[in-house]
């Protein structure tokens, strides 16, 4: 696309999206560490993942006042306000995404001992799933490729997947097992976390494809049947 | 988002806005326009919308005035200019020989870009029109007229004491005021507008704007501007023309969140020239 006549409008939507994408890639490590710092039970790590949530939230601070400052001084239209309305949007999805990691670690803190075999392999499962996810849908925006926003938009239905089954099995087990009850309401929360991790993926795939096309998702996105 | 495993919920309906169905007041095709043989316009086709405002966008040069100008005619009087294609108001084609120019401008008024008050009274610029027209059978028919075009223009407060001084005595955007109650007073069914706001101040645009949304219930107005963000502000549709092509036309709405032309996405984000 041509730069703007007004050169300094282009390097200020230029610098909005970097802006938008460090705080992508900050969400993404942090589901990384609480992917590790679950599997391996290391509540250090844990701990730094709820230390960075600070960060996130003072980036997405920092985005929506020069948002404000670039919706007054520069009036965008077209696909210029598309960009700065999802810049808005993306990054309030990363901000949410960041407190939902967070929560993850809190739990995982907050089991300790308990922490072990239940459920483990299925929340490294979905972590891996929700950060695939992000990965991609972070690709989409930086590349405003609105195929692959699609794609994300419609893989969520695997993490739903994911959640139903994981919902299955920790029931399943605090049944069995009514010792297990607390360790399981844990596992259910830090699984609906992930589950909205995920949910938030789809938002920004939205987003993202609005952004580029001007146009909402072409289709309805597939959703599986409610538990039974 | 999915539903809840345990609750189940309705999946809401995306129910699908019908665009609003829009009487073609002025249907203009295949125009084209030269001066001494040099292209202005290219063959232009478009619908203008009964009771609506449609901005003319585009660059300088590229024919927006010269488009207004064909709506009533008033590049007959430019030497040199010829006019080829076939303009309808109401299916009723203006271009025809046996058209009075006269009589078409009386159903076609023009706003310029300076306000033009004649050297009278505000009294006698409203009341001109429809004298000339034969509109008013008595003075007391005369008087009501000028009062309820002044009204309509939003000026009658502020001239209703001072009738009898000089047009030209008010201040720039009364002027404009006055000279928009004097287009209305002769009851045209179309007003175009060249730039009606380009000489005025912030506060004297702002009043001229609100003035054209409210003519929109009784009129087709077409209005050249220069200012984008006046053209989102006060139309409902939108044409951009560019080196003499209509390129791309749609609801304001559409134009400016998701112009489908590249040409049109450029001029209007900044990133012409």
């Amino acid at each position: 696309m041509p730069s703007h006549t007004l050169k300094a409008f282009t390097s200020e939507l230029n610098a909005l999206t970097s802006d938008v994408l460090r705080m992508g890639g900050m969400a993404e490590a942090m589901i990384t560490d609480m992917a590790t710092a679950f599997a391996r039970g290391d509540s250090e790590l844990a701990r730094s993942v709820i230390q960075r949530d600070a960060e996130v939230n003072a980036l997405e601070t920092r985005l929506e006042r020069e948002i404000t400052r670039l919706l007054a001084l520069r009036q965008p239209v077209a696909q210029d306000l598309r960009g700065i309305i999802a810049a808005l949007k993306v990054s309030n999805d990363l901000e949410r995404i960041g407190d939902l990691a967070k929560n993850v670690c809190k739990r995982l803190i907050a089991m300790g001992e308990e922490h072990g075999a239940t459920g483990q392999k299925s929340v490294e499962r979905m972590s891996r799933a929700v950060r695939l996810q992000l990965n991609t849908v972070l690709d989409a925006y930086a590349t405003q490729n609105a195929q692959e926003a699609i794609d994300v938009w419609q893989h969520d239905e695997e993490i739903d997947e994911h959640y139903n089954s994981m919902f299955r099995e920790v029931l399943t087990y605090m049944m069995e097992d009514p010792r297990k009850i607390s360790q399981g309401a844990h596992l259910l929360f830090i699984a609906k976390n992930l589950e909205r991790i995920g949910d938030h993926c789809t938002n920004i795939a939205e987003v993202v494809h609005f952004f580029v096309t001007g146009e909402d998702m072409p289709m309805a996105r597939p959703k599986l049947s409610d538990l039974e | 988002m999915m539903s809840d495993p345990i609750l189940p919920s309705a999946a809401p309906a995306h129910a699908g806005a019908a665009p609003q169905e829009q009487a073609v007041k002025v249907r203009v095709r295949d125009v084209t326009v030269s001066y001494d043989g040099a292209m202005a316009i290219d063959s232009v086709n478009i619908d203008i919308p009964d009771k609506s405002v449609m901005a003319i966008i585009g660059p300088s040069g590229c024919g927006k005035s010269t488009f207004l100008r064909c709506l009533n005619r008033m590049n007959d009087t430019i030497s040199g200019c010829s006019v080829t294609g076939d303009i309808r108001i109401d299916e009723e084609d203006v271009t025809a020989r046996n058209v009075n120019p006269v009589m078409l401008r009386a159903r076609v008024g023009m706003v310029f870009q300076e306000p033009n008050p004649f050297p009278k009274t505000v009294f006698e610029n409203v009341a001109y029109g429809p004298k000339i027209h034969g509109l008013a059978a008595t003075r007391a028919e005369l008087e009501d007229i000028v009062e309820t075009s002044l009204r309509r223009a939003g000026l009658w407060d502020e001239v209703k004491d001072g009738l009898h001084k000089p047009g030209t005595s008010l201040s720039g955007g009364q002027q404009q005021r006055l000279v928009i109650a004097r287009a209305i007073a002769i009851n045209p069914e179309i007003i175009l507008m060249d730039e009606p706001c380009s000489a005025l101040d912030p506060i004297a645009t702002a009043r001229i704007e609100e003035l054209i949304d409210e003519l929109r219930q009784n009129y087709c107005i077409v209005i050249v501007t220069h200012s984008m963000s006046q053209a989102a502000r006060i139309s409902q549709n939108t044409a951009f023309f560019d080196r003499g092509k209509l390129i791309e036309t749609g609801t304001t709405e559409q134009i400016f969140t998701n112009p489908r032309d590249r040409r049109t996405h450029d001029y209007i984000t900044g990133r012409y020239g």
